[in-house]
């Protein structure tokens, strides 16, 4: 989703125009139908950004699901995205995890590398430095599984590109605060 | 019979007398919810509620508009008048789609509307049948929440929460849509009791801690004011009454928004007018020139802060709201209260009064010596003419008429709306209803209608123009229909005015489409309507005119020409500060181009 590009206006704060930060919210909704359309809606009505998005039922008695939400913006843009999405009437609790700092987050990517002899020795040995699973194996290509922070993920699909990338399909992240208590 | 096998079967006859289908549902929720007039316009998807509705006509008065539009104006009027939620009952597809527009401006205003829309049966539903759309998409970004309803079982539940919803936190817009089947089918019925949100519970209450730094920076301010908006209106005529209390014993000067006016009285001795775009010289100063600024009920809109970094520019700010993401939304605040005006309001005073808090006077008096130094600009004066009718006057002549009166005014939009807010003044909350945040030409004759059904011996008038009033003239058939004498006065320039005057300053006086070419006999149209038509050009006859329009008994369509140039002062440019307005005798108007691209 792209961020709104419209020209300095006299209107907007000069104040306004510190640093873009990356946040995870997580945010506890409902699980009815049509939740998930009015948290992407509040974003794209609003002019913010998605990064990444991931969506499932955690509580099936309550009803419950978790969004866990990677947005970007100015710390001020990024306060209004959390009091916007509590104005949303099935949201229960809304979570900056950035702000809270403390936070681990895992994602979990799929990766298909294409190639013959040398080259399927050297994704397998990237690999097991960055422990990713073996999911499929065909003659000529494997589909790993590897979990971990974003940042390796990317990293692993870096180096696995020269080698033969051909697709890659991602969960987005996952988060929870460290420590005893719930957020 | 065992007592046990008593209950059991007292159980199932209340269930019994409690099953019933949904279209009776949704009569028995609106009466339990108090509901005694609706406004709508049926169709195939609403057929089986209005059906139960024939049986329930002496409860339930249904006000058949032309228009939906029209409906959802007339529940914004209702409601705003009444401080009740307005309910609206329309059909699918173009029913639910011509209500767009109203749900939009109830959502920017914050009014609580509760809007029943059809839907084709469930098993139709995606299949682009006849009169089918996506309702609650569609309607998604434009209420505070909607509903589609699945089944019977969820319907008392969504229906009761729906009302809770529309009227709880910061009031706003509630569609429910309910399938054709589900208006058929059977199921158990409950009240209202207990029905509160699992989630939605929005504070009260303001932070004491918060309370008592407001009351600390309150008390040391030199140059404070008061920022007061439509909240205050909204939390109920109590906030209204503890704002006047609090401006009395803090003796701070009191501007307000457009949504805002009548919360402190125009005739009290610290209000300074209107702020923002069209405001008075003397409140857009001292917002600029303040402190110490306390928002209550406000939320920085464009048209009120101007130029964002020149707004207030060596002021601490306060800001009490009930919606948290109001709060640092357009202007960062330092100190920020969530809370209803209503109990915060009475939080500040309790503490101010418990701690013997006093204004410092010295700073205070020469404060106020500043103000009326503004206040001597006198920056709504105009110059009067014996040979045509100007707008300004128009409206103090009616103001005239009507004081003492037991009366309320909608406007359409244009430069007659902010004429009426800057000259009729308003002593009392829930007078003045106008189309605030979304600026919808069209929304002053349904609102009457809605205001008028909700006081039917009260004089209700339109302000309009003559480009917003044929927007929505097709209500006038609904004012015939139930006798309401609603009085429609149109300030006629043969402008779209507002349109006009940008063009003038923006665009070197270049006048695009803004021209009213063919416009309709405003006296015959309303004779064709059954209502009362007068046309006045003269200012020498305007008193007995407008005596006439207020003696008739019926609905009345007051054409009233006017200098067709005029423009609407003071004013803030777009794009410019508080501080520098173009004022009646100004002379050079310059609109940079970053100003220009603004609205
Ligand atoms: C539905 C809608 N369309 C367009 C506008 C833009 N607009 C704002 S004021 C105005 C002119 C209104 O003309 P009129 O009703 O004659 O009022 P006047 O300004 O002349 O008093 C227009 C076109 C609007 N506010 N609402
Ligand atoms: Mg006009």
């Amino acid at each position: 989703m792209n961020a709104p590009t419209a020209p300095p206006s006299p209107y907007s704060s000069a104040i306004g125009k510190s640093n873009i930060e990356t946040h995870t919210l997580s945010v506890l909704v409902d699980n009815e139908p049509g939740v998930l359309a009015r948290v992407v809606g509040l974003f794209s009505g609003r002019g913010y950004n998605i990064e990444s998005l991931t969506v499932a039922e955690v509580a099936h008695a309550e009803h419950l699901s978790r969004i866990t939400i990677v947005t970007s913006g100015t710390p001020e843009a990024i306060e209004q995205i959390s009091h916007q999405l509590e104005r949303l009437v099935p949201i229960h609790a809304v979570t900056d995890l950035t702000l809270r700092g403390n936070a681990v987050e895992r994602e979990l990517a799929m990766i298909k590398v294409v190639g013959t002899g040398t080259d399927r020795d050297e994704a397998l040995r990237l690999a097991e430095a960055f422990r990713a699973r073996v999911i499929d194996a065909t003659i000529e290509s494997f589909i790993f599984e590897l979990t971990g922070a974003a940042a390796k993920i990317d990293q692993f699909v870096e180096l696995v590109r020269p080698i033969g990338l051909v697709e890659v399909s991602r969960t987005g992240i996952a988060a929870m605060s460290r420590g005893k208590d719930p957020i | 019979m065992p007592e046990v096998a008593k209950t059991r079967m007292k159980v199932a006859e209340s269930e019994m007398a409690r099953i019933m289908t949904g279209a009776e549902m949704v009569v028995e929720a609106l009466k339990d919810q108090g509901v005694d007039v609706i406004f709508g316009y049926p169709g195939g998807a609403v057929l089986p509620i209005y059906d139960v509705l024939y049986d329930h006509q002496h409860a339930i008065r249904h006000v058949l508009v032309r228009h939906e539009q029209g409906a959802a104006h007339a529940a914004e009027g209702y409601a705003r008048s009444s401080g009740r939620p307005g309910v609206m009952l329309v059909t699918s597809g173009p029913g639910a789609t011509n209500s767009i527009t109203g749900l939009t401006d109830a959502l920017m205003d914050s009014i609580p509307v509760v809007c029943i829309t059809g839907q084709v049966p469930t098993h139709l539903i995606g299949s682009d049948a006849f009169q089918e759309c996506d309702t609650v998409g569609i309607t998604r970004h434009c209420t505070k929440h909607n509903y589609l309803v699945r089944s019977i079982e969820d319907l008392p539940r969504i229906l009761h929460e729906a009302f809770y919803v529309a009227q709880h936190g910061r009031p706003g817009p509630v569609v429910i849509d309910i399938p054709k089947d589900v208006q058929f089918a059977r199921g158990i019925y409950s009240g209202p009791q207990n029905v509160e949100h699992k989630t939605y519970r929005p504070r009260l209450e303001g932070d004491p801690g918060k309370i008592e730094l407001a009351v600390t920076m309150m008390a040391s301010a030199k140059r404070p004011i008061f920022y007061t908006g439509g909240g205050i209106i909204n939390s109920g005529p109590e906030a209204s009454r503890l704002l006047r209390e609090l401006v009395a014993s803090t003796g701070f000067p009191v501007t307000s928004t457009l949504m805002g006016l009548g919360a402190y009285p125009a005739s009290g001795e610290n209000w300074l007018g209107m702020l923002g775009m069209h405001g008075t010289f003397e409140a857009n100063n001292a917002m600029h020139d303040c402190d110490l600024m306390i928002a209550i009920g406000a939320r920085f809109d464009d048209r009120i802060t101007g130029r964002l970094d020149q707004f207030a520019p060596g002021s601490k700010k306060i800001h009490i709201d009930i919606d948290p993401s109001s709060i640092n939304k357009n202007v960062k605040v330092d100190l920020a209260v969530v809370g209803d005006c209503a109990h915060v309001i009475a939080a500040l005073i309790a503490r101010w009064k418990a701690r013997g808090c006093k204004a410092d006077p010295g700073a205070l008096k020469k404060w106020w010596s500043e103000i009326e130094a503004w206040r001597a600009r006198k920056s709504l004066a105009y110059k009067h003419s014996e040979k045509v009718i100007k707008p300004q006057w128009a409206i103090e002549r009616l103001y005239a008429a009507t004081k003492g009166r037991d009366c309320y005014i909608t406007t359409e939009v244009g430069q007659h709306q902010m004429w009426a807010a800057q000259h009729f003044h308003f002593d009392e909350p829930n007078r003045f209803m106008t189309s605030g945040g979304l600026g919808t030409m069209g929304y002053g004759l349904p609102a009457a209608i809605g205001v008028q059904m909700a006081h039917p011996k009260s004089l209700v008038v339109d302000i309009a123009g003559e480009g917003s009033i044929l927007m929505n003239i097709q209500e006038l058939s609904t004012a015939a229909q139930y006798r309401l004498p609603v009085k429609v006065f149109i300030l006629n320039n043969e402008y779209l005015g507002m349109v006009r005057q940008w063009q003038e300053l923006l665009h070197g006086g270049r006048y695009s489409e803004s021209y009213s070419e063919a416009l309709p006999d405003f006296v015959k149209l309303a004779e064709a309507f059954g209502a009362h038509g007068i046309c006045c050009s003269d200012p020498a006859d305007l008193d007995a005119a407008i005596a006439e329009m207020i003696a008739t008994p019926k609905a009345v369509l007051f054409d009233c020409r006017i200098d067709k140039t005029e423009n609407c002062l003071p004013m803030i440019p777009s794009g410019k500060a508080h501080n520098e307005m173009i004022l009646p005798d100004s002379d050079e108007v310059s609109v940079d181009a970053a100003g220009k691209i603004l609205v």
